[in-house]
């Protein structure tokens, strides 16, 4: 499946998604127990997807400080905690970054 | 939506440093349309995930506009067939944000749907253009910016301040600690049964309250 297939195919169920219940309705409604998941679904997926980014870029978890990027996702989660700004965000995690690349530029 | 424009700035750049062709990158913004989901695909496809891994993925981050799709459904339930089918393609987070708040405090008026509408396009417009804005920019930036570290970011600047509650953020930590354990899975499917456990949590941590 090439990369259009599956543009394709993701955007084709995204309308399902979008259209269900407006196509449906009256016919049928969500249970109780999925409504309540679906609420749980983006962050999880979202974080099940970044923290490895950020802790193990190397295929195995990092916490030294010639792994950046684990100390620049911590800042950044943070700043996005106390402040709900993403371009604070996108700050604290650039700088955090960036100085880290030039202090601690290769392992040993 | 001012807010959402630079978001489609980064997803463009992104989307072309993951590997995606410009026009490819440019295609899931028309056809998909839904910011996270995009920004999940890229990072996938930048992890030479397979095909049926990326398309779970879109579907999955994808799924909470059932939830938006049920709440709007009886609001225009007396459009034709056309409309519902064009609103449904509109229907993004944002435009459910304002969109449902009008008919809740209009009800189903004459206009109503040319409100969703209105609403469906300004945001349509803004992806659409700041995803080719970003595109054409993140093709001039030089190689050496460790501009895939603006992935992690972006998903820091979502999901973070939409942790209002205890089950919600504990959905989020359960699913990426067990993430770092299921990252060895083959397939990438790893971070699918790592969020299946983190929406347990969630529906657990919820149901002791």
């Amino acid at each position: 499946m090439s990369i259009w297939w599956v543009m394709l195919v993701g955007g084709l169920l995204t309308f399902g998604i979008r259209f269900s219940f407006i196509f449906l309705l009256g016919r049928m409604d969500l249970p109780e127990t999925a409504r309540r998941a679906l609420r749980f679904v983006p962050p999880a997926i979202l974080s099940a997807l970044v923290l490895p980014e950020l802790l193990m870029p190397a295929g195995h978890v990092d916490f030294s400080l010639y792994n950046p990027r684990w100390l620049a996702g911590l800042l950044a989660g943070l700043v996005a905690w106390r402040t709900k700004s993403a371009p604070l965000t996108f700050l604290a995690g650039a700088v955090t970054l960036v100085l880290l690349l030039t202090l601690f530029p290769a392992a040993p | 939506m001012i807010g959402v424009f630079p978001f489609g700035m980064i997803y463009g750049a992104l989307a072309l440093s993951a590997g995606l062709p410009p026009a490819a990158a440019q295609f899931m913004s028309s056809i998909v349309f839904a910011g996270s989901s995009q920004f999940a695909a890229a990072q996938l496809v930048q992890d030479a995930a397979p095909p049926l891994v990326i398309v779970a993925t879109i579907a999955a981050v994808n799924l909470r506009h059932m939830l938006y799709s049920a709440s709007l459904a009886p609001y225009i339930k007396h459009l034709s067939i056309r409309w519902k089918a064009l609103l449904a393609y509109l229907l993004t987070d944002e435009a459910y944000a304002v969109t449902i708040v009008h008919y809740q405090e209009q009800g189903i008026t004459a206009s109503g749907h040319w409100f969703y509408l209105g609403a469906g396009l300004a945001l349509w417009t803004t992806w659409q253009t700041s995803s080719a804005v970003g595109i054409f920019l993140g093709a001039a930036l030089p190689a050496s910016w460790p501009l895939d570290f603006a992935l992690p970011l972006t998903f820091i600047a979502l999901v973070v301040p939409a942790l209002k509650d205890r089950p919600a953020a504990g959905a989020a930590l359960s699913a990426g600690v067990a993430s770092l354990f299921a990252y060895a899975l083959p397939f990438k499917l790893g971070f699918l049964v790592a969020g299946l456990i983190g929406i347990l949590v969630g529906l657990y941590l919820e149901g002791r309250r």
